[in-house]
């Protein structure tokens, strides 16, 4: 048990380092929600079910959404101000 | 204020942060120890008191439930918010979603994506049903089930088209499964008022443990509140949609 907490710990600490590392916004949500994930498996192996489902729900799917979503916003309306410089 | 000055009070302040951060840890608990006497007791006398095995669901939802409804409100307050900023503005023009449209924003989406996505709609809708309906008896609940449930939705414009999304999830529904589930929270609160007792007290049958129909007004909070987060998070998912694939600015090439 000692073995899987452990690993859940460095796996914790080098997905949170990755995500600090990620610079570009669209990969850093995907890197995010992998992030998420493994922190949900750490709340399961520590007997939080109930926290991992919300851990999993909300970090590694809502979040990661509402990045990509506000990332495609942000980009159309990028593309579109430089469609209107370029006439 | 030069770099290098900046440099010298960053690393500083980084070494107080550290020693007081180092200082803090000597203090905690050894590990894996519990020196709480809530948990302990609520381990003894929930599922005898409120008949849910889920000790935690008992806790958010019946002893600290108006804990919890100022938390389903602050998502409420949310969803509300991004509805409000991500409206069409006066300048802007509404165009159908052609798929196939020269602009089309959306990347075409491969026929893996499409026919897994379809395959676990089903899946999906059922264990978002499964959390909320047994919050009370294994780990998950409204919150959970619900965001699952919107998955679903998800899934449905994945492996179709935003008009296939709007199908299914009609505006008039979404909005109304968001605020009919808020207010079927305060609701099922005021029974315990119309009962005689207090806000959000237990009034309803407690059953047997272990049951489906069981821990009294617990189920009841966790369908209002599952309803009120799926649609809650299908609101949030469409009006991004929308914004990105129906609204024009003004000059944009259609």
């Amino acid at each position: 048990m000692i073995v899987l907490e452990v690993t859940v710990f460095l796996l914790v600490a080098s997905a949170g380092t990755a995500v600090v590392l990620t610079r570009d916004p669209l990969n850093q949500a995907i890197v995010a929600s992998f992030y998420g994930l493994i922190l949900g498996i750490m709340f399961f192996i520590y007997q939080a079910p109930d926290v991992a489902l919300s851990q999993i729900t909300v970090g590694a799917v809502a979040l990661p959404l509402m990045i990509l979503l506000a990332l495609a916003k942000v980009r159309a309306l990028a593309g579109s101000r430089r469609q209107d410089n370029d006439r | 204020m030069t770099p290098a000055l900046r440099r010298r009070m960053f690393l500083v302040a980084a070494a107080v942060a550290g020693l007081l951060l180092l200082w803090g840890l000597t203090g905690l608990p050894d590990y894996g120890v519990y020196n709480g006497p809530y948990g302990d007791v609520l381990n003894e006398v929930a599922v005898a008191e409120r008949k849910a095995t889920n000790v935690v669901g008992a806790v958010t939802f019946d002893y600290r439930g108006v804990d919890t409804m100022g938390e389903e409100y602050i998502l409420f307050a949310a969803v509300l918010g991004v509805a409000i900023l991500l409206r069409a503005q006066r300048d802007e023009t509404e165009n159908p979603p052609d798929e196939d449209a020269a602009d089309r924003n959306a990347p075409q989406t491969s026929n893996a994506v499409r026919v897994i996505g379809l395959a676990l709609v089903g899946p999906v809708v059922l264990f978002g049903l499964y959390l909320v309906l047994h919050g009370h008896l294994t780990p998950g609940g409204g919150f959970q089930g619900g965001v699952v449930l919107a998955t679903a939705a998800l899934l449905v414009y994945l492996s179709g088209e935003y008009v296939t999304l709007r199908r299914v999830s009609p505006e008039l529904v979404t909005d109304l499964a968001e605020s009919v589930g808020a207010a079927s929270y305060v609701a099922v609160g005021l029974l315990g008022v119309a009962a005689g007792t207090a806000f959000l007290d237990n009034v309803l049958p407690l059953g047997q443990p272990g049951e489906l129909l069981s821990a009294g007004i617990i189920p009841p909070i966790n369908a209002a509140i599952g309803l009120e987060v799926a649609g809650g998070f299908v609101l949030l998912l469409s009006e991004f949609l929308e914004q990105t694939l129906v609204i024009r600015r003004p000059g944009e090439v259609t």
